[in-house]
């Protein structure tokens, strides 16, 4: 088992012909995820290593029976194609694209409320099930079918965490990243949820970071909800307030959004939270006496 | 993006929303012939920079007397002020804001920023105007009112009237009412309309003679937005910014000074900003947040390097890599090329991981420099600092 993706996923990558597109969908059609179709507008008829492209995201699903999307679409656009992938009844969208301006963001989030579709990023690495599919643009290799759940707001530094899970002898199950923007599809809370059910999940890794208060929001329902162990890393110790941090949603404003306020909230509610981000996979497997 | 007073109050205008009338001024000159056109019975000189607390570092002064202004411009331009948001080197003045005053009945906050919880840009409106928000709401949350607006239908007559009477203004004074609703009404739009990610006006003032007026005026624009606003992007100060932040931004690096002397160089942010926890786990204080993004090109390295070596604090740099579609051997090439070029007589760590870490690794090895190769985070710092300290001792 797995959470939101798995073998057979059925995927349509909307910006495929673009340069990260089509690099993308090849090594995610690798991974053996199953890409089954592309969008280009005005490109319907050409092939990418394969896989069909359509005009719209309406053809693709008609032909291919796509359920998920995965979007490279640049960030002017990336909102319109969010909205399409929505129509056109994907019930999963990962959108990898980065720079989406905040009050187009707004608008969608919205309009997904009234759709059947659940949104993941945008900014973010994608979704993964080790050894199963790849629907992101996260190095395949560093994964390995195991034990653990892991939800980050970050991208590199996922790649780090899953190392040591998968050096440790630990594995994955599913990795989500989130999205480093102030406005995201899909928090934490909708995934700890279905970690919690999955049966083959034995612990989760969240990786959170300053700004926001996503974390303290999710350290209130590990408390009430979760059986599960969780074990946190917080970025941002040593960030200064009032500094976008790379990240749009990495900023602490008013005097909110702390490392130290959201690991605070963490411990209190019974979540490891590792302090040094090189323990965070021994602290795991100290955590399932593995 | 950060803008000016004056040029936020420039687009309240342009939105409708009322503001003193006032001029920016650079020069005491221009001061004594834009203060000859006033007619108050109160002036006031500003001092334009992006921060805040302005008034308590005496940035902003008040006069009766028109023949004054020259002097009190000539006393700011040029002076450098430290408030509790410039850090403590400060900011100097170099553009003023002169105003007619107001006779004031009643400060009132006011402002409107994106709710991240509930994905609704949202007013945050206060009778405590003049004081810092964040007080206000931790003293006294009662009198913080929050209205969302549906971004689906836009700003609607009843969030004008939830805040209003919620505020009270039906008692405070009737005849602003309707104004203020009014003034609600075309902030959104602003905000809308010119990709605002902060729009506050504090205090907005109820004059004695009945109308509303914004006497302050912040407004932060979206970076993501602005490339849709050319209008916006010509308001950039680039006095307002750090110029290394200026040569980064140019190489499309994402790279915050900071006050450490361990200079870091990392792909993506969040594993940046674990760096530099790291670097302090360590012993010392990052010098930087920079973020050299997921399309890490030998340039970029070089650039990234070029930038790092020009903080005079730094004792040692760290590179911090993790490949995904960046590969590692290319970083090496970058991390090579640039020390070849620049010349580095810093201790160096470089800990590389993930796509063709060997093959990087390798390459720094067989390269001849004086470069320490790492491949775990927590050695790899340990490294760094202990080199530091050895040159220091």
């Amino acid at each position: 088992m797995s959470i939101l993706v798995n073998k057979s996923t059925r995927v349509v990558v909307q910006g495929i012909t673009g340069k990260e597109g089509s690099f993308h969908a090849t090594q995610c059609k690798a991974y053996g995820t199953q890409v089954v179709a592309g969008v280009t507008p005005g490109k319907a008829g050409q092939e990418v290593e394969g896989i069909p492209v359509f005009n719209t995201v309406r053809d693709a699903v008609k032909k291919t029976e796509a359920t998920t999307s995965l979007i490279f679409v640049p960030p002017a656009f990336a909102a319109d194609a969010i909205l399409e992938a929505a129509d056109a009844g994907i019930w999963l969208i990962i959108c990898i694209t980065e720079g989406i301006p905040i009050n187009e963001m707004v608008k969608v989030k919205r309009a997904l409320q009234s759709s059947i579709s659940r949104l993941i990023g945008p900014n973010c690495p994608g979704v993964i099930t080790a050894d199963e599919c790849k629907i992101g643009i996260m190095p395949g290799f560093i994964h390995k079918k195991g034990r653990v759940g892991v939800i980050s707001r970050s991208g590199t530094l996922t790649y780090e965490a899953v190392n040591q899970l998968t050096n440790l002898g630990l594995g994955e199950t599913t990795c989500i990243g989130i999205g480093g923007d102030p406005i995201i599809g899909t928090g934490y809370i909708d995934l700890l949820q279905m970690f919690e059910a999955d049966p083959e999940t034995e612990a989760v890794v969240m990786i959170g970071e300053i700004g926001g208060d996503a974390e303290e929001k999710a350290a209130v329902f590990i408390k009430e909800q979760m059986t599960k162990p969780v074990i946190s890393f917080i970025a941002g110790i040593t960030a200064p307030p009032g500094r976008r941090m790379g990240h749009a949603g990495a900023i602490i404003t008013g005097g909110k959004g702390t490392a130290a306020e959201k690991m605070a909230a963490l411990e209190e509610a019974g979540v490891r939270v590792v302090r040094n981000p090189a323990e965070i996979g021994e602290t795991v497997k100290k955590t399932l006496g593995a | 993006m950060n803008i000016h007073e004056f040029q936020a109050k420039q687009l309240f205008t342009q939105f409708g929303v009322p503001v003193p009338k006032g001029k920016e001024i650079k020069t005491p000159r221009a001061a004594e012939k834009w203060a000859a056109t006033l007619d108050s019975a109160v002036f006031v000189v500003k001092a334009q920079i992006h921060a805040g607390g302005r008034g308590k570092a005496g940035g902003v002064k008040l006069t009766k007397n028109k023949e004054e202004v020259p002097a009190l411009a000539k006393e700011l331009l040029g002076k450098t002020l430290i408030t509790h948001q410039t850090g403590p080197k400060g900011k100097k003045v170099r553009r003023l804001l002169i105003e007619e005053g107001a006779g004031i009945a009643k400060e009132l906050y006011l402002s409107l920023v994106v709710d991240r919880d509930s994905g609704c840009p949202t007013f945050i409106a206060s009778t405590e105007g003049g004081m810092e928000i964040e007080e206000v709401a931790a003293h006294t949350p009662e009198k913080v009112l929050r209205e969302a607006i549906d971004p689906a239908v836009g700003f609607q007559g009843y969030n004008g009237r939830n805040l209003a009477f919620g505020l009270g203004l039906a008692s405070i004074e009737p005849a602003v009412v309707n104004p203020f609703i009014q003034m609600l009404g075309n902030l959104y739009r602003l905000f809308m309309e010119k990709n605002a990610s902060l729009v506050e006006i504090n205090p907005l003032v109820i004059t004695t003679d009945k109308r509303l007026l914004a006497l302050d005026g912040k407004v932060s624009i979206d970076d993501n937005a602005l490339f849709k606003h050319p209008d916006i992007q010509a308001l950039r100060d680039v006095h307002e910014e750090e110029p290394l932040e200026i040569e980064a931004g140019k190489h499309n690096l994402s790279y915050v000074k900071l006050d450490g002397d361990i200079a870091c160089m990392v792909n993506g942010a969040g594993l940046a900003m674990a760096t530099m926890d790291v670097i302090k786990l360590a012993g010392t204080e990052p010098a930087n947040f920079l973020d050299v993004g997921g399309g890490a090109t030998k340039e970029t390295v070089a650039a990234g390097f070029r930038i790092l070596l020009k903080d005079k604090k730094v004792k040692g740099v760290f590179i911090n890599i993790f490949g995904g579609i960046v590969r590692c051997e290319r970083i090496a090439h970058g991390v090579i090329d640039a020390a070849k070029e620049v010349g580095i007589r810093l201790p160096v760590v470089v800990r590389l991981q993930g796509t063709n870490a060997e093959e990087g690794r390798q390459l720094l090895l067989d390269s001849g420099l004086k470069v320490d190769v790492a491949t775990d985070l927590w050695e790899a710092a340990q490294k760094i600092v202990g080199m530091r300290r050895k040159k220091k001792g």
